[in-house]
């Protein structure tokens, strides 16, 4: 592990627990799971747009899940929860990863065009495929450690669109059901990993604020094991 | 117009740089008045002496040749420099040897997350002092240092360097297992760790053990805690940091330390007790330290030896804060 000097940016264990809060998929299990474990979030549910809610010994903070490792890595927010994919992608954030949630269980796959040979023949006569993904990091940590080259296109929006319209030969992706891909007439061709939600926290405020980060963490592990 | 300079660097302005100056010059005076003398060192080094302290961790992220071809380094770092610099000069001096530096150093950065590429350290080394003396005199000059800065809410964090490494042994965990265990537990990677201790095939109760035990921190009750958690490395940390916290009690300086298991420090040439500082006021780390017993044999002379060092731009900004949390609650 190299040693890194972070910036000097203000940001402060002090006051109530700031908790991260995943918009998107992630944010109904995320709310139930906090429910579950006695975190009220009435105020979240109510379809508000504010982006923060004080409720007494917690304040909740809402953003998008690829911003909590950053929020939570400089401590502006104390403790947070986002998806595996996400900690992965951002590898180099330095947060503690407390607990394996369970809930927004989905996988990052590689998936090409259906009954097409494109990756094969790619990697077989140019030694080397192209892959249209969200996540380069992971797609490129993936087929190194697998021994193979690709040429990796970072795209931001519908990742599907890449290979019909012959951007790349294939895409690295999150995939939950499966239907996306479906629609657009594409397959999985190897799994790269399962991802869930996970419990991350702050260095300092984990030192700091450990009666109330562990507290938390026994409730909600105990809210979210089956 | 505007000439760039490189990202991770920066210009000081007189405004900022007498406040940096009246905290350089208050450290110092805690030094020195301990009797560490202030040493300076070149900030350019043989890529090999670097690298004979700490070739994995500390390695310099700048590196070139000079006109005779010999590949020099920038340092990242003083603890390597000082002990080359004992080594070098004061084979045979009257120990214990206590000096104190304020000085730059560099390191690689990725873009775009505001890290520094150069940046100021402060800090002792004390050489030739074993534990326990040697370490609770580094605890009070550091808790000396953190009050001359007026950050007296800053905690210090104190952990065993050796207390995973002798677990796993015990556990007779090798080879990759074991690196894989280490790196989990010193980014904290809890899930990441559980699913390693399973693979390396330990059984359950001792996987818990091992991630129970990354989990305690707090004040003497901690010791007592891991030691029910057992084992013979288990035993012999707790030993070793309950000495410590002992010799801390007795100096009257133990209710800042913050006992901790699941402490483990980057740089590779730590052994013993380990030491972070946080305060309140920052979400990173504003220094740390601990014992570096093997590393002065590399450079030829076996001495025990152990220091810390703060990042100055890092204590500025809390005592900045600190100071603003003072007028708004008076």
């Amino acid at each position: 592990m190299s040693v890194e000097v972070a910036g000097t940016a203000g940001a402060k264990p002090d006051g109530p627990l700031k908790l991260a809060v995943p918009r998107g998929a992630l944010l109904g299990g995320t709310l139930d799971a906090l429910d579950a474990a006695g975190v009220d979030t009435a105020a979240v549910r109510g379809g508000s747009r504010a982006l923060i809610f004080p409720d007494g010994e917690i304040t909740l903070v809402t953003m998008r899940p690829s911003d909590v490792p950053t929020y939570v890595e400089a401590g502006a927010a104390d403790v947070g929860i986002t998806g595996k994919d996400v900690l992965l992608e951002q590898s180099d954030r330095m947060v503690y990863e407390l607990l394996d949630l369970g809930y927004g269980r989905c996988h990052m796959v590689l998936a090409g065009r259906k009954g097409d040979g494109r990756l094969g023949e790619s990697q077989r006569r140019l030694g080397m495929m192209r892959i249209a993904t969200k996540y380069p990091r992971i797609a490129e940590r993936h087929f190194e450690s697998t021994g193979r080259q690709i040429e990796t296109i970072e795209v931001k929006g519908s990742v599907e669109l890449a290979p019909l319209i012959g951007l790349a030969d294939g895409i690295v992706d999150l995939v939950a059901t499966g239907r996306t891909l479906e629609e657009n007439d594409l397959e999985v061709r190897e799994e790269i990993v399962e991802c869930t939600a996970r419990f991350v926290a702050n260095r300092v405020a984990h030192k700091l604020r450990a009666d109330e980060i562990d507290g938390l963490t026994a409730r909600l592990r105990e809210a979210t094991a089956q | 117009m505007i000439h760039p300079i490189p990202p991770g660097t920066r210009d000081i302005l007189p405004e900022e740089m007498r406040e940096l100056r009246r905290l350089h010059l208050a450290l110092v005076e805690v030094f020195e008045g301990r009797g560490y003398g202030e040493v300076a060192t070149p900030a350019i080094e043989y890529d090999e002496v670097l690298a004979r302290g700490d070739g994995r961790t500390a390695a310099s992220a700048y590196r070139f040749f000079d006109e005779s071809g010999d590949l020099l380094a920038l340092r990242s770092e003083m603890t390597v420099p000082i002990a080359r610099l004992a080594a070098s000069r004061y084979a045979d001096a009257k120990l214990p040897l206590r000096l104190c530096y304020l000085a730059n150093a560099f390191r690689a950065v990725q873009p775009q997350r505001g890290q520094m590429r150069e940046f100021s350290q402060a800090g002792v080394e004390l050489i030739g002092a074993p534990a326990p003396a040697g370490t609770v005199e580094i605890v009070e000059i550091l808790e000396a240092a953190l009050d001359a800065a007026g950050l007296d809410r800053a905690v210090i964090g104190l952990g065993d360097a050796d207390l995973y490494r002798q677990l796993l042994t015990e556990l007779e965990v090798e080879g990759e297992a074991r690196d894989a265990i280490l790196a989990r537990l010193a980014t904290h990677d809890l899930v990441g760790l559980e699913a390693e201790l399973s693979r390396a095939g330990i059984g359950d109760e001792q996987v818990r053990t091992c991630v129970a035990l990354s989990q305690l921190r707090g004040g003497r009750e901690v010791l007592d805690q891991a030691r029910s958690l057992g084992g013979k490395a288990v035993e012999r940390a707790t030993a070793r940091l309950g000495e410590t916290y002992k010799a801390l009690e007795e100096r009257g300086v133990a209710d800042r330390v913050q006992v901790d298991l699941g402490l483990l420090r980057d740089l590779g040439y730590y052994s013993g007790a380990i030491l972070e500082v946080y305060d309140p006021a920052l979400g990173h780390v504003l220094g740390g330290g601990g014992r570096y017993d093997k590393l002065l044999k590399r450079f030829g002379v076996d001495l025990p030896a152990a220091g810390f060092a703060l990042y100055l731009e890092r204590v500025h900004v809390a005592q900045m804060e600190e100071e603003s949390r003072r007028e708004g609650a008076s």
